[in-house]
Formats: C-alpha cells, sequence, structure tokens
C-alpha cells in the first residue's frame, strides 16, 4: 500500500532519470498523504478524545486524593496505587476476575468448541439450534442482568423448577450466597458468551478443507482421529482469538455484577471494573478509583502484548509483521 | 415483565447519560440557562419512579408552567439507586441538571465542594425560617443550598392483616417484645421482616435506629462533627445488630435483595404480603402502592410504629432516625429553578402533596393535609421527637458515609464485626 524503502524493492527505477522533477509518482504520494489524513484523521481525533485523553486524564487523576467536586489540589503522589495494593476488596477484586478467566477458559472453550462442532454437522432443526443459541449474545447485557436476576431469586424459577423436579437440596441462594454468588455470576456469563464462541468457531471451522477429512478418512482414522488431528489444529487461530477475546473480556468484567449484585454480599462477588466505579463514584473519591482504573488497564495492556507476542505471533504473521514475497 | 424491561431501560439510559456525562467533563461551556427564545428551561432529576409522586411532580410543575408560560421542564424521573451515582456524575460534568434530588447532610456539603450548587439562602429566607429546624440539613455553614419536600423518621411499616392472621393485638415497644412478634409471626409461616440487603442503606437504617437507642444526644451529635465514633455505645448498636441477625428474623437471601426494585424487592414483599414488616423511611406508603399488583394504595392493612425500645440504651426517648427528600438547583439553573423551589415548600402545594399521602410534607401548615392512618403516625413520631439523627450516609461526607454503609452490610453478612464499623469510620475520615 505505502511507498515502502524496503531494500527488496529493487525493480522501481531511480527518480532521477526522470526529466520531469514534479514526476507522477511525487504528486501522487502528496495526493496519497492527503488521502490518508483524510480518512484517518477523523477516526484517529475520536480515538485521541475518547481513549487517549480519558486515559491520560485517568493517570492525572490517580495521583491526588480527589472527590471530584472540589479543587485538585491535594497531590499526594503513587499513595492511591499502594493503597489499592493493600486494600483487601481491590486484592478480592482482582481475584475474582483471575478466577472468571480461567473458569471461561477451562469451561467454556470445551463446551463452545463441542457445541460448534456437533452444531457443524447435517442436523435435523440445525438452524434453530444455532439461532438459540446465539440469541443470549445479542441480548443486552442490562436485560440479561435484570431478567437472570429475576431467574436467581430464592423463591425464583430456577429453584422453583429444581423443587418441581424432586431436587430440592439443588436449590440455592444463587446471588445472596457469598461462597456461591461469583460462580452463578460465571453461569449466566457463560450463558450469555457461548453463542459468540460458537459462532466464531463455525465460521472457522468452515475453512477446514473437506479434501483433508476425506484423506484422512481414507487412511482409517477414526472421528476422534480427525477431530484432534486435523480439525482442531487447523481451528488453532480462531481458538486463540477466542481465549484473547475472553480473557480481555473476563478482566473488564462490569454490566452484569453491578446490575446482579452490585458487587455483594459484602464484597463476594466485586470486580476491577465494580471496584473502581463504586469508589469513583459511590464514594466519590475519583482519584482512588481512577487509581483502581489505571491498574486495570495496566493488567490488561500487559496481558494483551504478553499474549500477541507469544501465543499469537504466528496467527498474526505474514499479515501484518512482514510482506510476504 | 413490563417492570423489569422498565428497569432495564432506566438503568441502560442511566448508563449511557453516565458515560455521556463522564466524557463530557474535558471541556465545552455549561449549558445555557435559557434558551435563545428567552424561555426558561429546567431539567429536573427526582428519583419518584412510581406512579402516585412521579403524577403528583408532573402536576406541580404543568402547575407552575401555568402560572410561567417561559419556563419548560424537562423531567426525569431516575430509580433511587441509580439517580444517586447519576448525580455524583452530573456534577463532575459541566452540565449539571438545573434541579435536582438533594439529601443534605455531609453529602451536600461534598456537592458545595464543586461550586456548582446555587446559594439560594438570601430567595429562601421566609420558607426556611417557617420551616425551622426541619430544612437545616439542606444548609451548610449557614448558607442555603437546597429546599426539602418531605420530611420524616424511619419506623417499622407492618402489614396489619399479617399481624392479625399470627394473632398480634399489639405493636412492640421493646426489643424483647419485638422479638415475640417475630417469633409469632415465625410461628404463623410468615416472613417476619423484609430487608433490602442488596441496596447496603436498608442495613444501615437498623444500625443507626439502634445507635439512636443506645447513645445519647451528645455522642450522636459528634458522629457528624468529628467523624468519629468514640463513645462505646456505637459497639453496642453493632452488637444488637448481631443480636437481631441471629433471631433470623429475615427474608431467605435477605443480602442480594433490592430495597425498591420490582416486586421481589423488600418493598414489593411488604406490599405483597410476602413479609409483616420493613424497617423504612415515611416514603413507603408511596412505594409500597406502585408495587401491588394493581397499584392500589394498601390503606388500613397497612401500618407504622416507632423503633422499638433497647433495654439500658442511653438514647433519648422518642428520638429518631430519618431525613428528608429535597432539591437543590445548580448554579448555571435558570432563575425559575429557585422560584420553583419556594414555589414546590408552599403551604399550598405542600398540602396538595401531603394528601397524596406518600410522604410528609416539609411545611408545619400542610400537616393538616396528611390523612392516611400509618403516615398519620409517622407524622407523629416526627413531631414529638426530641431529636432526629439524620441517616448516617447523608449526615456524614460521602466518602465516609458509604463505608460506613458497606461495613454495616458486612456485619449483616457476617464478614464484619461491631468494632470494625466504628474502627472503618475513623480510618475513612483520616485518609480524607
Amino acid at each position: 500500500m505505502v511507498t515502502t524503502t524496503s531494500p527488496r524493492q529493487v525493480a522501481v527505477p531511480p527518480v532521477g532519470d526522470r526529466p520531469q522533477r514534479r514526476s507522477p509518482t511525487g504528486r501522487s504520494s502528496a495526493r496519497r498523504r492527503g488521502e490518508i489524513a483524510l480518512f484517518l484523521g477523523p477516526a484517529l481525533l475520536l480515538y485521541a478524545t475518547f481513549v487517549i485523553v480519558p486515559m491520560v486524564l485517568a493517570g492525572y487523576y490517580s495521583l491526588f486524593n480527589w472527590n471530584g467536586l472540589g479543587p485538585l489540589d491535594q497531590f499526594i503522589g503513587i499513595d492511591n496505587y499502594t493503597r489499592a495494593a493493600g486494600d483487601p476488596v481491590f486484592r478480592a477484586a482482582v481475584g475474582h476476575n483471575a478466577l472468571i478467566v480461567v473458569l471461561s477458559v477451562v469451561v467454556q472453550l470445551p463446551l463452545a468448541l463441542a457445541l460448534a462442532l456437533l452444531l457443524n454437522r447435517r442436523l435435523r432443526g440445525r438452524a434453530i439450534l444455532r439461532m438459540v443459541l446465539f440469541a443470549p449474545y445479542v441480548l443486552a447485557e442490562v436485560v440479561t442482568a435484570v431478567a437472570w436476576q429475576l431467574i436467581l431469586q430464592p423463591s425464583g424459577p430456577l429453584n422453583t423448577l429444581l423443587e418441581n423436579m424432586g431436587l430440592e437440596s439443588w436449590a440455592q441462594l444463587w446471588l445472596a450466597d457469598r461462597d456461591l454468588v461469583i460462580y452463578s455470576l460465571f453461569i449466566v456469563i457463560t450463558w450469555k458468551y457461548l453463542g459468540f464462541g460458537i459462532v466464531l468457531f463455525l465460521a472457522g471451522l468452515q475453512g477446514v478443507p473437506n479434501e483433508l477429512l476425506e484423506a484422512a478418512t481414507v487412511d482409517g482414522a477414526s472421528a476422534w482421529h480427525r477431530t484432534r488431528y486435523v480439525v482442531l489444529p487447523l481451528l488453532g487461530p480462531t481458538i486463540r482469538i477466542w481465549i484473547f477475546l475472553s480473557v480481555i473480556g473476563a478482566l473488564q468484567l462490569f454490566d452484569l455484577v453491578w446490575i446482579m449484585t452490585k458487587g455483594g454480599p459484602s464484597n463476594a462477588s466485586v470486580t476491577m471494573a465494580t471496584f473502581l466505579i463504586d469508589r469513583g463514584f459511590e464514594r466519590s473519591q475519583i482519584g482512588y478509583g481512577s487509581a483502581a482504573a489505571v491498574l486495570l488497564f495496566i493488567i490488561s495492556f500487559v496481558f494483551a502484548l504478553l499474549y500477541q507476542r507469544y501465543v499469537m505471533r504466528r496467527d498474526t504473521e505474514g499479515a501484518l509483521t512482514r510482506r510476504v514475497g | 415483565m413490563l417492570r423489569s424491561t422498565r428497569v432495564a431501560a432506566l438503568l441502560a439510559a442511566a448508563l449511557l447519560t453516565a458515560t455521556t456525562a463522564a466524557c463530557a467533563g474535558g471541556g465545552g461551556a455549561a449549558a445555557p440557562a435559557t434558551s435563545p427564545d428567552g424561555k426558561q428551561v429546567i431539567t429536573w432529576w427526582h428519583n419518584a419512579t412510581q406512579d402516585t409522586l412521579k403524577d403528583y411532580f408532573q402536576d406541580a410543575a404543568d402547575r407552575f408552567t401555568a402560572a410561567h408560560p417561559d419556563v419548560t421542564f424537562q423531567i426525569e424521573p431516575v430509580q433511587n439507586e441509580t439517580i444517586q451515582t447519576k448525580i455524583r456524575v452530573g456534577l463532575q460534568s459541566n452540565d449539571p441538571p438545573d434541579l435536582f434530588q438533594q439529601w443534605g447532610g455531609g453529602d451536600l456539603a461534598t456537592q458545595v465542594e464543586s461550586g456548582k450548587i446555587a446559594d439560594i439562602t438570601d430567595a429562601t429566607k421566609d420558607v426556611v425560617e417557617s420551616m425551622g429546624p426541619i430544612a437545616d440539613p439542606w444548609s451548610v455553614d449557614g448558607k442555603q443550598y437546597g429546599l426539602p419536600y418531605s420530611v420524616g423518621v424511619t419506623g417499622l411499616w407492618y402489614r396489619t392483616d399479617l399481624f392479625a392472621q399470627a394473632g398480634i393485638t399489639q405493636t412492640p415497644k421493646t426489643m424483647d417484645e419485638f422479638y415475640a412478634v417475630v417469633d409469632q409471626l415465625k410461628a404463623a409461616g410468615i416472613v417476619p421482616v423484609a430487608l433490602g440487603g442488596k441496596d447496603k442503606w436498608p442495613d444501615a437504617f437498623w444500625w443507626a435506629n439502634f445507635a439512636t437507642r443506645e447513645c445519647p444526644q451528645a455522642a450522636l451529635e459528634a458522629v457528624t462533627t468529628d467523624l468519629a465514633m468514640t463513645d462505646p455505645c456505637f459497639v453496642k448498636a453493632g452488637q444488637d445488630v448481631q443480636q437481631l441477625i441471629a433471631a433470623n428474623p429475615f427474608q431467605e437471601g435477605f443480602l442480594a435483595t433490592p430495597a425498591q426494585e420490582g416486586a421481589a424487592s423488600s418493598a414489593g414483599m411488604l406490599a405483597n404480603g410476602q413479609a409483616a414488616m420493613e424497617l423504612m423511611g415515611h416514603w413507603n406508603e408511596g412505594q409500597t402502592t406502585g408495587l401491588t399488583p394493581d397499584k392500589q394504595p394498601l390503606g388500613d392493612k397497612l401500618g407504622w410504629f416507632p423503633f422499638p425500645t433497647v433495654p439500658g440504651g442511653k438514647g433519648t426517648p422518642g428520638a429518631t432516625v430519618g431525613g428528608g427528600d429535597g432539591f437543590s438547583c445548580s448554579a448555571s439553573a435558570p432563575p425559575a429553578c429557585v422560584e420553583f423551589l419556594k414555589f414546590l415548600a408552599s403551604d399550598e402545594e405542600q398540602s396538595t402533596f401531603g394528601a397524596t399521602n406518600t410522604g410528609l410534607p416539609a411545611a408545619k401548615a400542610a400537616e393538616s393535609s396528611v390523612t392516611g392512618t400509618s403516615i398519620k403516625a409517622v407524622l407523629e413520631a416526627r413531631g414529638a421527637s426530641p431529636y432526629n439523627q439524620l441517616y448516617f450516609d447523608k449526615a456524614l461526607p460521602t466518602d465516609v458515609g458509604q463505608a460506613l454503609n458497606d461495613e454495616i452490610a458486612g456485619l449483616f453478612a457476617g464478614t464484619s464485626d461491631p468494632q470494625r464499623i466504628v474502627d472503618v469510620v475513623a480510618e475513612a475520615a483520616a485518609s480524607r
């Protein structure tokens, strides 16, 4: 796309050979720059206004003891950060986020993969099944949270169903039990986001050539072997991008938790995002909340960098890092 | 389903506004107080999402605009839990609402720091004088920053029909009698007390009422002035709460129950006869009306009695925990805003409000307009109260008050203890 100075491109004739100074290449490169500025400008401006500037401001506020209303004059250095590091509630929040990350990968990944493999086969009502599984993903988080809050009430539909099935002992205080609440939330998260994984994997499965599967069959590979040694390796890039999206989503978990439990009971389901909103806006400690926000950003950013560097390197190679040929 | 979608829509709207408001914080001028054609537009955020009070506010706005044709209102009712965050975000932005819900106290003092609350001392002198000490929480350092429209006290709202069903003939006057009533209700298969533990402040109501029974007035007053709870009576209040929890009077899963949202909230349980009592403020008759299946007032089925006495408590007999609902104008609001505040606080308008039985009017002259039996009982308690403790989360600065609420919620969840509550207040005050 862009003219390059790569030493490989020796085929371009030296500019000095041309008779006119204002070469067509020169004019078009100026024009091209104009085009780039025109097309990228608005996006860059929006990105700077709504992403970069607020991030920088949060970093700045995090160095102050500030309630968001009075003057910004109590500079306290990194005190907010040391306070967060020693705050048992913030630590609990990090722990809950980590738990959701691990559970997502360990539980949701196999589940979504299995369902995608199933739905990729010819079976009756496949379109309907796909739609049913994908529907929750389309629902707004707020709607999901309000609906599940009703379902998980002590005398709500879920417990009533369990009782009617003779499983009274399975009925739980899903959101009121401090030991259980984070797992209840995880079930809702899984219900909501499973469809996304399935659709992603179904798309990936379309990229698995039938010829390979047929060849494997001819070679005597069983269904399990075909899945394990042909389908899964070819699905690798899709799985890796799903894990990436899932971990980032789990780290930034907010809406569902905030509406269903507000991080309670007694901080049993607090996440980094609910913590920073609670401290920032409920307690009016904008400085401290900003520090928590910066920490959440750093954790997510470091994960994203490391993951791209070490796990997704092969997937993005060729596409981004080096020109082929 | 209708309710839940409405709640959802409100939440979504609030989140959206919160995001935009937060984004707008960086720059831009304050919104013009008057539109180009000379009309004054007042944006009004209030927490009345239930029909009766919401309708009253709409009618009041209509009556005001009829007399002041140059004024128009943009009214936005916001659910109570959401509006508190929304106001804080709004005040941090450059475009705060013109007129918004105000509970006064330390919360107001925190807001005043922003310089975005209109000082209405001169304009409201007469009204404040006639209201007396009732208007005090809306002043900071001798300056008036808001006016109440409704002031009352917390107490136990109960279902007369369920009490009768359990064979209870008299409302309890002491905690011992209260526990006897709890046992009787349980024996009749009735949930004795509904509690909205998810929202934390209903937990704090219990603790604050125990503190008001245990603590002498001087100790209570020192909390707000010194941001400290040095008297051992505050620890005793926590122990009283523990004793209460041990009696297990609450509904199953009360830690996750919201206070006011939907039929399954604690107010909804009272409204639908699923629980016999709720410790709540003076607005509860209006609140429950909106949560009954037919949206009709409970009438005789709803009663009220003051918080029982605690044996050995050093509190002034008859002292109450309460507070009020009012409104503040922002500094950038059009001049009609304070006029409307005075209009709402006028005897005539207060009488109209009192007749809705959704709360107690703040103006004394309007007291006779209150007709409901239970709300009249609240009015009597308010009138007889020698000392009213403003809700601690409102009396204290915002961060200290919220830390206190969180820790009290921890006491109800079994993760805190009475001493810890006192310590947390000291810690929160120290880290200001």
